[in-house]
């Protein structure tokens, strides 16, 4: 069978809610954390896609820019993690509510 | 003209006197105290009639008709000018009062017999207060008193006047309360004080009115710029604008109210006989008293201008004569009867004074001093003898144990009772003659009270004399044992006042007794200096109208008729006396008592006007708890400003209070509770449901995102 665009974007879309709900499902942060790696991933595949469909490189470049933005936020939420982990010893986010009324 | 070059030195004489006493006296012995004093007044009586000599046959030769004026110093003045104001009429005046001494017939008159009298009783004292103690402070009171007496009628001028004035009332307060152990000899003083106070201020009112009226307060100045035309008579009683003359001199009537004791400031005068029997003589009978008849006298041109103001006089003249002679009746102290005496007398001066009779008034001032001194001095000897008793009820059968005292007295009693020829017949006939005939509606209605007076006077002296030297003899056997004659030096002034009792009269005949009126004639040049009375018609207005020497008027019968009057009412007067008291013994009944005892407690109690003036005036006396009159009116306005004044300003104090704790609550509820407060409450109130939407649960914000994301896909993708 041919693959078309469509096979591409149909996977981005899947890999995208199944980050999502990752997101809204997972109680450990580390899997929120993995989760919203595959979203921002699930979108680097959609402009990969449509850069191929309309041979321009704009898509691919971006990707790349999301790739390090992707790392950085890894990075960052990581080093949030760690030190809310100092405070509260737990990494389920059920139980980090402190902006709870 | 020796004498009265030096008439400066009369007054000092006996101000010496007292001043030697006020350092010394405690120290010398009584002859050096009576040597002193007495003698001061020696000299000064000689240095008087030696002045008033000179006066009659030097000065009035050289200067007819004008009084001898000496000015020693400025007192008060405008050495700088700073004392100038503006009278009534807007004339620029400058105010000043000297220190000068003025000698015409009037002050002549009475610096005589205020000398000569006061010098006979100085001489009696020395008997009467013998045994007494104090002897030395009463000769200097005495001599201050006669220092002040003589400043008083030598002035040239108002205020030197007030001086002398106000030194007699501070010599009758010192003497009055002589014995100021006792009480009721303090109170009495007090009482004479606080009286003549009342009237000085009505004198000082005069006085300023004087000045604010004409700019100056010399008598000779008063009296021509009086007499010139300047002011009219002034007719209608009014005060105010265009009054002022009748202004003036009503409150200088009122000064000499209170010092002669007329009504209403005569209470002062029975009271003032606690005092030992010489000072009642000298100041309550010749001199003190005569003051007021003196001021009304150098006015009289003043008084000439206000006819109301005369009225009055007469009126109020009248009425006290009447009055006291109402209360003499029923006296038993001897000493009282004369005091009331001499309340009469004083108002029978000043009804000649109202009547526009100033010679009368003088005359009568002039007789008097030496029957009522006589009298006073008398009775003095009287209570001597009896060891000090002054109750007539305790007394009785005297004639033929004091014959000179007894003798005497007759002598006096007869010269006011007004049998002829003794002095008090022709002064007193004079003043009943002038008021009778001039020609004024009412004035005949004084002379029926003045006719009741005369027959008054003369039954309670007879009374007097009955009682002590008739009768039965009614005091106690111990008190009987020592009655004895007094010594020389009381019983010679008696005799010597009885002769002037006798003969003083002589010098004022009258012309319808074929005599010349000499001392009518003496006086003219003083009388006839003010304006013409308005309505003067009698003898005297005559005289001073032919401006001459005495010419012998057409006499009327009706004079004649009212002297036969006179005599007859001394006469009923005798005869009453004698039918109830010439054989008054143990518990003698009193007449009006019997026929009428409601008047007599009435006049027994004085007509109850110390009582009225002690719930009017003292305050000694009160309505249950409440104190009226002027004492009322103080509590009145006491208790007003303690309540309502006070009151208000507490009032005002409670009410910011209150206002500011309705604030203070209106601050703590309503604005800190609702609007401060309330406010976050609401807002606090409202927030719980708001902040229910945060869980703290990102999974669950993320949720919300996605829904929403989803949403509007959804939306625009089947749109």
């Amino acid at each position: 069978m041919e693959l078309s665009t469509l096979h591409y974007l149909v996977v981005a879309a899947a890999l995208f809610v199944i980050g999502t709900i990752g997101v809204l499902t997972r109680r450990n942060v580390v899997i929120i954390l993995m989760s919203i790696e595959l979203i921002l991933n699930a979108v680097n595949l959609n402009l990969v896609a449509f850069s191929r469909l309309y041979n321009g490189l704009q898509g691919q470049i971006f990707s790349i820019f999301i790739i390090t933005d992707a790392a950085a936020e890894a990075a960052v939420g990581l080093g949030i993690l760690i030190a809310f982990f100092r405070n509260k010893e737990t990494v389920n986010v059920d139980e980090i509510d402190l902006l709870k009324f | 003209m020796f004498f009265l070059d030096h008439i400066w030195v009369v007054p000092l004489l006996p101000a010496l006197g007292a001043a030697l006493m006020f350092f010394f006296g405690r120290r010398v012995s009584k002859s050096a105290v009576s040597g002193v004093c007495v003698g001061a007044v020696v000299l000064a009586f000689v240095m008087a009639a030696g002045a008033v000599w000179n006066y009659t046959h030097d000065w009035t030769a050289a200067h007819p008709g004008r009084p001898f004026e000496k000015v020693m110093y400025t007192w008060l003045g405008p050495d700088d000018g700073g004392t100038t104001f503006t009278t009534q009429a807007g004339a620029p005046a400058e105010f000043k009062a000297e220190a000068g001494f003025l000698l015409d017939p009037l002050s002549s008159i009475w610096l005589l017999f205020v000398t000569g009298v006061g010098l006979l009783i100085h001489i009696y004292s020395i008997g009467y207060m013998g045994h007494e103690g104090g002897y030395y402070r009463f000769f200097g009171y005495m001599n201050l008193f006669m220092f002040s007496m003589l400043t008083l009628v030598l002035a040239n001028n108002y205020a030197m006047m007030f001086v002398g004035w106000e030194g007699v009332g501070l010599c009758s307060y010192l003497l009055i309360g002589f014995y100021f152990h006792r009480h009721s000899a303090s109170m009495a003083a007090n009482k004479a004080f606080i009286t003549n106070r009342v009237g000085d201020a009505g004198m000082l009112l005069g006085t300023f009115a004087v000045f604010w009226l004409f700019g100056t307060v010399n008598f000779q100045r008063v009296t021509e710029m009086a007499g010139s035309g300047m002011f009219p008579a002034e007719h209608g009683l009014r005060f105010g604008p265009g009054h002022w003359i009748t202004f003036a001199t009503l409150m200088l009537f009122v000064g000499a109210c209170g010092k002669s004791a007329q009504l209403p400031l005569y209470v002062w005068l029975p009271d003032a006989m606690e005092g030992p029997t010489p000072v009642s003589a000298l100041i309550h009978a010749a001199t003190m008293v005569t003051a007021g008849v003196y001021m009304v006298a150098r006015s009289h041109a003043l008084f000439t201008l206000a006819p109301e103001t005369m009225k009055v006089v007469a009126v109020v003249g009248c009425l006290t004569a009447v009055f006291a002679a109402t209360i003499a009746l029923v006296q038993n102290d001897i000493k009282r009867v004369l005091a009331y005496s001499t309340i009469s007398q004083l108002g029978y001066m000043f009804l000649a004074l109202g009547v526009g009779a100033f010679a009368a008034g003088v005359f009568h001032v002039f007789t008097h001093a030496f029957f009522k001194a006589l009298l006073f001095l008398g009775s003095g000897s009287v209570i001597h003898a009896l060891s000090g008793e002054q109750d007539m009820r305790n007394m009785g059968a005297l004639w033929r144990k004091i014959p000179t005292t007894a003798k005497t007295m007759l002598v006096a009693t007869l010269a006011i009772a007004g049998a002829p020829p003794l002095a008090g017949f022709f002064s007193k006939d004079e003043i009943l003659w002038q008021t009778f005939s001039r020609d004024h509606h009412a004035y005949w209605i004084l002379w029926v009270l003045g006719f009741l007076t005369a027959l008054m006077t003369s039954f309670y002296m007879f009374r007097l004399m009955y009682l002590t030297f008739a009768g039965e003899p009614r005091m106690s056997h111990e008190v009987e044992h020592h009655i004895h004659e007094s010594p020389k030096s009381m019983t010679v002034p008696l005799v010597i006042l009885a002769v002037g009792s006798l003969a003083a009269g002589w010098l004022g005949i009258p012309s319808a007794l074929g005599g010349s009126n000499r001392f009518e004639a003496f006086l003219h040049p003083v009388f006839a200096g003010g304006a013409p009375a308005a309505e003067a018609e009698g003898e005297s207005a005559q005289a001073a109208a032919a401006g001459g020497n005495e010419k012998p008027e057409p006499v009327q019968p009706v004079e004649y008729v009212l002297m036969l009057a006179s005599v007859g009412a001394a006469l009923l007067g005798w005869t009453l006396a004698k039918r109830a008291y010439s054989q008054a013994g143990k518990d003698y009944p009193e007449p009006i008592n019997q026929l009428a005892p409601a008047v007599y407690r009435t006049l027994y109690n004085k007509w109850y006007v110390d009582e009225a003036y002690d719930y009017a005036f003292t305050g000694r006396r009160k309505a249950g708890n409440l104190r009226l009159g002027a004492m009322g009116l103080g509590d009145a306005l006491w208790a007003f400003d303690a309540n309502v004044v006070d009151g208000g300003v507490n009032g005002a104090g409670w009410t910011t209070r209150a206002v500011s704790w309705l604030s203070i609550q209106w601050d703590k509820y309503v604005i800190d509770g609702v609007l401060v407060n309330g406010t976050a409450v609401v807002t606090r109130l409202f927030s719980y449901p708001v902040r229910l939407v945060q869980w703290g649960l990102v999974q669950w914000y993320a949720l919300v995102m996605v829904m929403g994301l989803a949403g509007f896909m959804v939306y625009y993708v089947f749109r």
